[in-house]
């Protein structure tokens, strides 16, 4: 019996980053995602698990994909969602985040799945209201759940994450999608590098055991698969990169590219792409891309996510371990 | 002195014979395999399942369609006792459920609740024409008004003894034990 598992898969009150997950609760996050891939293959895509559950969806930044693959996650599962955008909301009337939580759990919520333009927002919200929060992206600290999502789409093509080189390519300065990921990946044991312009590569990664490249040739020539962030066109106006044509001829992925490598290169993107820009669309439509799976991917771990924080008492498992009823 | 002891109830070849009466029983519950389908039930009851296809087809050289199921996103003590992990598959049998007479096979059946679990599960994923439930061990301490249709073997048991099914695929062995826990450790 795994029965060590179940207190394994004790995440806790809150998802809020990577960094400090540790290496047993990342495996048993993926681990735990892997059947629930074959709900959302069913005729009935529901299953009961959080009924009853209230998940609010709090986004203070825009956001489509994510938002709706946690919609998508929660309704799965049977939960009740609310979705709340900044702009609509009292926070565009001057309430302050606690305010707008406390307001929520005045309503008796249960989790709150938080976006926010300032890093650490997730820990302290998570700090201050009783409800599980799930951080999708604050600032430029973490997106765990996208980073576990890439995980498992590497495990599930690479066969493990252990000993296998990743590369992260583009503005990883501004990147909570590239945080998360070095942090999960480090922690799984893969070799990490980054590529991308200087301005846009912090100096710090050296220090964290991140190979840094300063041209893509070199990345491919080293990596099992790149992950391809996009380029925020806001950073071309803030003078990091000289023009998107420039940063496509140096940086961009290209089929051409690609085919220097060694062996076929699995590419990965957390969306939304700039085709012609980070990456060419026989590149991201190529038989090689895993882009589309990392969407369906997300949907699996975000529940697996909402899962395994709901119950969230691993004392009690222990306990009910004892009788193994039912 | 161990925290618990255990005395084998059923060896391999008795558990044989239960296996043996029990498919005899499905066919002609069932009166032939004509649209039968089973379901076992994550762990050990897939394992029982697989020996009841066996030995169906034995009796009647037709080798029914199998299943399985997972049932921990069905529970209802979830909340209570904090998420298990999810360890089995789920798999419709081939051809689907639709229509078909569904063996849901089970190792123990003791609270009622996997039971009630299982047919939640089986209703969301079509309409079996019928469901039949089968275990290889029957043990008091009902919750819900549920009986199965097939039963290896009842037991009588006290609240503080549990009953072992042990399958090859897991344990090693085919058998069921009965272990008694002191009431310190339970």
């Amino acid at each position: 019996m795994s029965r060590s598992a179940a207190a394994a898969a004790g995440l806790g009150k809150d998802l809020v980053g990577i960094e400090h997950l540790g290496a047993r609760r990342i495996t048993s996050i993926l681990d735990t995602a892997e059947p629930f891939k074959e709900i959302s293959e069913r005729r009935i895509k529901k299953v009961p698990t959080l009924r009853g559950l209230t998940i609010v969806n709090l986004f203070f930044e825009a956001s489509t994909r994510t938002r709706i693959s946690f919609e998508f996650a929660e309704k799965r599962l049977a939960a009740d969602t609310v979705n709340i955008g900044a702009s609509r909301s009292s926070v565009a009337k001057g309430e302050t985040l606690v305010d707008t939580a406390r307001n929520l759990e005045a309503m008796k919520i249960d989790m709150v799945v938080m976006r926010h333009w300032a890093s650490g927002a997730a820990r302290f919200l998570a700090e201050r209201i009783p409800s599980n929060v799930i951080n999708a992206g604050d600032g430029a600290h973490e997106h765990p759940t996208q980073a576990l999502l890439d995980m498992l789409t590497l495990r599930d093509h690479l066969g493990a994450i252990a000993g296998r080189r990743v590369c992260i390519v583009g503005d990883v300065r501004h990147s909570r999608v590239a945080r998360s990921n070095i942090f999960g990946l480090l922690t799984l044991g893969a070799e990490v590098g980054v590529c991308g312009p200087p301005t846009l590569i912090p100096p710090h990664m050296r220090e964290l055991g991140v190979r840094i490249f300063h041209r893509i040739e070199e990345a491919i020539e080293w990596a099992h698969a790149l992950n391809v962030l996009r380029l925020q066109l806001e950073r071309m106006e803030a003078g990091f990169v000289p023009s998107l044509r420039e940063y496509n001829r140096i940086w961009g992925v290209s089929r051409a590219r690609l085919a220097v490598a060694p062996e076929p290169l699995l590419i990965l993107h957390p969306g939304p792409m700039n085709r012609g820009v980070e990456i060419d669309s026989d590149v991201a439509d190529g038989p090689h891309s895993v882009i589309l799976e990392q969407v369906t991917n997300g949907v699996a771990v975000r529940m697996a996510v909402l899962y395994l924080l709901a119950g969230g008492r691993p004392e009690k498992a222990e306990a009910a371990k004892a009788e193994e009823v039912a | 002195m161990p925290d618990q002891f255990r005395i084998p109830i059923m060896r391999e070849d008795a558990v044989g014979r239960a296996i043996a009466r029990m498919a005899r029983e499905i066919l002609e519950r069932n009166e032939g395999t004509e649209r039968l389908a089973l379901m076992g039930i994550h762990r050990r009851g897939v394992q029982i399942a697989h020996l009841l296809q066996d030995e169906i087809e034995r009796a009647a050289g037709v080798r029914v369609p199998r299943g399985s199921i997972d049932i921990t996103l069905y529970r209802d003590d979830l909340m209570a006792i904090g998420p298990r992990p999810v360890i089995g598959e789920s798999k419709l049998p081939p051809g689907g459920i639709d229509n078909r007479a569904v063996v849901v096979v089970d190792d123990v059946i003791f609270t009622g609740r996997t039971a009630r679990a299982a047919m939640n599960e089986l209703m969301d994923w079509g309409r079996a024409s019928r469901i039949y439930y089968c275990a290889l061990v029957d043990r008091a301490g009902r919750e819900l008004p549920i009986q199965p249709d097939i039963v290896g073997r009842a037991v009588t048991v006290l609240p503080h003894q549990r009953v072992d099914v042990m399958v090859p695929e897991i344990d090693g062995v085919l058998g069921v034990d009965v272990v008694t826990t002191s009431p310190e450790a339970a």
